[in-house]
């Protein structure tokens, strides 16, 4: 499905693997997540302050910011693991608060914080996190994702003792294993050599174009969100600073690259508020 | 409904993949329980050697290890099923997916069913065959006796579980001496009377202290008191009734607080 067994790379750069959408706004209609007026307050202090978004099918919206910006909150909040203080998150046209089980059914995520357990072998991973999402044919499932993600050598070998990208490609399979309406990638090559972490970006931008899916994505890689996003939302102590498509965004600033507004978005946040 | 049982089972699979691969998972789930076999066997037989009358120790003493091993091996089952999501720090991914909080304390029940019913026959056989304990001494009323023993067990193993999950991985060292903090007022080995008059009360509230109290009776050749069960019945699901209430509870504040996203030893306080 990928060709990732076939040694097979896209390549981004000559922009053959872009969505089919490109525009930078997302109708209500199409949108496979909407978040409205999220905020996360912890002891008095804003985490999360107010943010509103759009994730549309078959796009791959980047989360970036600073550390601290907000963003693993954000997505720990569209996971469902962490309540929001005000606001909503509505998945695939499904509340999150009234419908949390079928909108957790649609979606899934990888984190390099959330590794699998390495004391089971890849497939007993699967087929427990199959069984979880409540797959009818999860070993079918399994059997179909070691294919597509090359990890038939590696079927009864523990977790815990792959090579990270290896383990990165696991815990996609395993992001994957529900075919989610909604994917969230939080920072899914962090610690990848480059090649690695081409081959996962090409697969993930397969995957945004030919599944119904919207992608939410995370990184501190500017070149890499350059390459696979669609549209990107800066975030700033907790707030949504600029929106807009990575390649023009940063020359609609007066900058030359993704990571020099990175930079300012920052150290100097400020000067980029209207 | 056959989703549910996906999921349960899903938890329950997990446990037995880990469990399969493991001898130092399979080991100790018989060691310390044939170990306390073989100790009570022995002292049992020496006090039945050296007393003058002739009060059999065998019933009264290897019996009630037997039984409250079993209540602690199933505190242990829902304990340890649940720290092996701890200690691979698993809560992110299996609380993101759809698996509700009953479906995962199910899963853990069942989990402890099965081990606890595993090593119950292993400690029936060894005392049997080692010590010619007979459990038909006790009767009918074993069925009920391990029924209340194992429910209280499996309350505790909750109980403990919304510890953890409050307080971190490091209160697990809490939790593991939770069956020798109740033991003394279980009466495994002795009546209640024998208690201070100031605590006794209190043993009473323990459930299991009603069981040890039914089983010396029978021994005894009296009969046991129906009321005194109907007692034991209901503060057994009472304390189940508490377990879960706390658990869920410590759970959706641990949604509200973020723990759960960010559970490892060094961010829970």
């Amino acid at each position: 499905m990928f060709g990732w067994q076939t040694g097979k790379v896209v390549d981004q750069e000559a922009g053959n693997m872009r969505s089919p959408r490109n525009d930078l706004s997302t109708s209500a209609d199409s949108a496979i997540l909407t978040v409205a007026g999220l905020s996360k307050e912890y002891d008095g202090t804003l985490a999360v302050d107010g943010v509103s978004f759009q994730v549309g099918c078959h796009e791959i919206l980047g989360l970036l910011g600073p550390n601290g910006a907000g963003k693993t909150t954000t997505i720990s909040m569209i996971l469902g693991v962490l309540e929001p203080s005000a606001g909503s998150v509505t998945i695939d046209g499904k509340s999150l608060t009234t419908q949390r089980h079928q909108v957790l059914e649609r979606t899934n995520f990888t984190a390099v914080y959330a590794p699998l357990p390495g004391n089971l072998t890849v497939w007993q991973n699967l087929r427990v996190f199959a069984l979880l999402y409540g797959l009818p044919a999860a070993t079918e499932r399994v059997e179909a994702l070691l294919r597509e993600f090359d990890l038939l050598p590696f079927r009864n070998t523990k977790c815990g003792v792959l090579s990270s990208g290896e383990q990165t490609r696991v815990a996609l399979a395993k992001a994957m294993i529900n075919r989610p309406r909604l994917l969230l990638l939080d920072e899914p090559t962090a610690s990848l050599d480059p090649a690695s972490a081409r081959e996962i970006r090409s697969r993930i931008r397969e995957f945004a174009v030919k599944e119904e899916v919207g992608v939410l994505w995370t990184s501190h890689n500017m070149y890499e969100v350059t390459e696979v996003c669609d549209r990107v939302l800066f975030l700033s102590h907790g707030r949504i600073l600029l929106e807009g498509d990575p390649k023009t965004l940063p020359g609609e600033h007066g900058k030359a690259t993704l990571e020099d507004l990175f930079v300012t978005v920052a150290r100097e946040p400020l000067t980029l508020e209207d | 409904m056959l989703v549910r049982v996906r999921r349960i089972s899903a938890v329950l699979l997990r446990l037995f993949y880990l469990l399969r691969g493991s001898y130092a998972r399979i080991v100790p789930l018989f060691a310390w329980q044939a170990v306390d076999i073989v100790l009570w066997g022995f002292i049992s037989r020496y006090l039945n050697s050296v007393s003058s009358s002739h009060f059999n120790f065998m019933p009264m003493l290897l019996g009630a290890i037997v039984l409250w091993d079993f209540l602690v091996r199933a505190l242990h089952g829902v304990i340890i099923g649940f720290m092996e999501d701890v200690w691979s720090r698993n809560f992110l991914n299996i609380f993101a997916t759809p698996l509700s909080i009953a479906e995962y304390l199910t899963g853990l029940i069942l989990f402890s069913i099965a081990t606890s019913l595993v090593v119950l026959a292993m400690m029936v056989v060894l005392a049997t065959a080692a010590f010619g304990l007979s459990f038909f001494v006790y009767g009918l009323m074993l069925v009920p006796f391990l029924l209340m023993l194992f429910l209280f067990g499996i309350a505790l193993g909750i109980f403990g579980a919304a510890i953890v999950l409050r307080w971190g991985p490091a209160a697990e060292w809490l939790i593991w001496p939770i069956p020798a903090l109740i033991s003394p007022l279980a009466c495994v080995f002795y009546p209640v009377s024998a208690l201070p008059s100031s605590v006794q009360w209190l043993a009473r509230l323990v459930p299991p202290s009603y069981v040890f109290e039914g089983m010396r009776r029978i021994v005894e050749g009296h009969g046991v008191s129906l009321a005194s069960m109907a007692v034991c019945t209901g503060l057994t699901l009472l304390t189940v009734l508490l377990a879960c209430w706390s658990f869920v509870g410590v759970y959706r504040q641990a949604i509200r607080t973020g723990l759960i996203a960010r559970y490892t030893a060094e961010t829970v306080s």
